[in-house]
């Protein structure tokens, strides 16, 4: 069974950017990049899925520009198989928003003809949460999204998803789509043999009209905001002071 | 214009996230629908009926509707939108919105618009992006607008209505995705999401026993639903539906009580437009502290049961 994974290259979690002046976007330039977080739990998943012996091969992809190579190495030194690069202008890159991802995805698996798609349920720029759901409906799939657990077995995915209170079990028929929550597994370190051998393993590159697809986007960001700064608060010195401010000052309890 | 806003609910009850969602509907203006779809869910359909501003309530009773599935929701939904010709279609972002609208989008090949907190017109919106560090306003091109609605950023619709129920045909069963399991984490205490008062812990609490013997008798005393930090999940403290964050639940009570939590990008993102939020940390840097109205440096295992006793 093959499984391909979209990973994204987004701003690290741990940078806490910064809106442009000008209001256009947020500014990363010289920021430190990253594989999205839910991404790395997928190709992790995948990756496992492979050595119980069910997956055969692990195929990572990535949307963007020339430097998502670095995203796919990274997925490669996990230990996906190959790597292919949708590659985009920095313009379209800017733009490229998750139903056209959806469809560049959905002509992947047009041709690679995958069993089970894993990709992150969120990435932590945009935080649209829409590509794998997207990728399903286009593909006619059935969708686990948010999943805490999976096993697959022949022809089914077992997937436990995180609801609102609480978890649900699906069971899906194969290929299907599934997009991981944060509690599925914890990803390894890629060692550095892993890297080395990474840079040997293939990476395509094809570009989004090479898959017929028009990565036009349909919403325009009018402008980026800071949000609201909340006003400094105060210290107190002890429980006493604490309950007398929120009784008579802040007056919530 | 007409707003097609997706209940959700549990088949007995309208939950009430679709009350947000309503209310956002009303600020992008145009006649208001609200589609049930479930088994057994006439008494759902009743209830939206009721709301105010809600012009119809579809109703959609299907024995393959019971678990609301994406496949079949979204199904459904795109059936009912293109039939009724609606400029939006709207749902509370919750888990459940949040897996059937994308799928609906795509459907439809617009693109959606996730979590929006503003309605700066009918096809312009805002959106918070980076873990909630920016807000982005977003015009669409798209002839139908598929929108999820991030429910703490807008008031719940109250009763006072009298939509008439129709019922709406069911769109096939797609057939490849069943339930087989559902496990509910049972809970005297307010919902999160709606809950006015807010304890919530982290790390620093140290373990599920003291998680139980300190905050619970707080949460108690001040009716408030119980939260907590990625933190405190991960190490097995309480169950994942109580994570407060940019991956978990999105929260704006009036008071919020972080005790034992650092301060994360990813938890303010869940949490920063609390009305009022106390801090209670043994470390003075931590950064909780700059989002806090009223910061404690303290022994939260005497400044807890202190502040219960004192309450």
């Amino acid at each position: 069974m093959k499984i391909l994974v979209p990973v994204k290259r987004v701003v690290d979690y741990n940078v806490k950017v910064r809106v442009k002046s000008d209001g256009t976007g947020v500014d990363i330039a010289n920021v430190k990049m990253s594989m999205n977080p839910f991404d790395e739990i997928a190709v992790e998943e995948a990756v496992r899925l492979k050595e119980a012996g069910i997956a055969t091969e692990v195929v990572a992809v990535s949307a963007g520009v020339a430097a998502c190579q670095e995203t796919l190495r990274a997925a490669l030194a996990i230990g996906a198989d190959r790597a292919i690069l949708i590659e985009t202008s920095a313009d379209e890159a800017d733009n490229l928003q998750p139903l056209a991802v959806a469809k560049l995805l959905k002509a992947l698996a047009d041709k690679e003809q995958p069993q089970l798609v894993i990709c992150g349920k969120q990435a932590i720029d945009d935080d649209a949460n829409q590509v794998g759901q997207m990728l399903a409906a286009l593909a006619n799939w059935p969708q686990a999204t948010f999943a805490s657990k999976v096993v697959v077995a022949g022809d089914k995915a077992t997937v436990t998803r995180e609801v609102d209170g609480g978890l649900e079990t699906l069971e899906l028929a194969l290929p299907a789509v599934i997009s991981t929550d944060l509690r599925l597994n914890e990803p390894r370190y890629a060692t550095l043999p892993n890297i080395m051998k990474a840079k040997k393993k293939p990476l395509d590159t094809v570009k989004p009209a090479d898959l017929g697809v028009d990565v036009a986007p349909r919403l325009t960001t009018v402008k980026v905001a800071e949000p609201a700064k909340r006003q400094a608060g105060v210290m107190v010195a002890d429980v006493a002071q604490l309950v007398e401010k929120l009784k008579n000052e802040a007056k919530v309890i | 214009m007409a707003i097609l806003v997706i209940a959700e609910h549990d088949n007995a009850q309208l939950k009430a996230a679709t009350r947000n969602a309503v209310t956002a509907a009303a600020k992008i203006g145009g006649d208001i629908h609200v589609l049930v779809a479930g088994a057994g869910c006439a008494a759902v359909a009743d209830q939206a009926a009721k709301l105010a501003g809600v012009a119809q309530v579809k109703l959609a009773d299907a024995a393959h509707y019971a678990d609301q599935t994406a496949e079949n929701l979204a199904a459904l939904i795109v059936d009912v939108a293109k039939a009724g010709g609606y400029s939006h279609v709207l749902a509370p972002a919750t888990a459940n919105g949040k897996n059937a609208l994308p799928r609906v989008a795509a459907l439809l090949d617009v693109a959606q618009i996730s979590d929006i907190v503003g309605v700066e017109g009918a096809d312009t919106f805002v959106r918070p992006i980076y873990a909630g560090n920016a807000l982005a306003t977003v015009k669409s091109a798209d002839a139908v607008k598929v929108i999820t609605v991030r429910t703490t950023a807008f008031d719940a619709a109250a009763d006072g209505g009298a939509a008439s129920v129709a019922p709406v045909a069911a769109a096939a069963d797609f057939g490849k995705s069943k339930l087989v399991g559902r496990e509910i984490t049972k809970s005297e205490r307010p919902e999160l999401t709606a809950a006015k008062v807010i304890v919530s812990g982290g790390r620093g609490v140290g373990n599920g026993d003291n998680y139980k013997a300190l905050l619970e008798p707080l949460a108690d005393k001040l009716g408030a639903a119980l939260g907590a930090s990625r933190a405190a999940v991960d190490a097995g403290f309480v169950p994942n539906d109580y994570q407060v964050g940019q991956t978990g639940k999105i929260v704006a009570p009036e008071l919020y009580i972080a005790v034992g939590i650092s301060g994360a990008i990813q938890h303010l993102a869940g949490m920063k437009d609390s009305k009022v939020i106390v801090a209670i940390n043994k470390d003075p840097e931590a950064p909780i502290f700059q989002v806090a109205d009223y910061g404690l440096v303290a022994d939260l295992f005497e400044a807890v049961p202190q502040l219960t006793a004192s309450l």
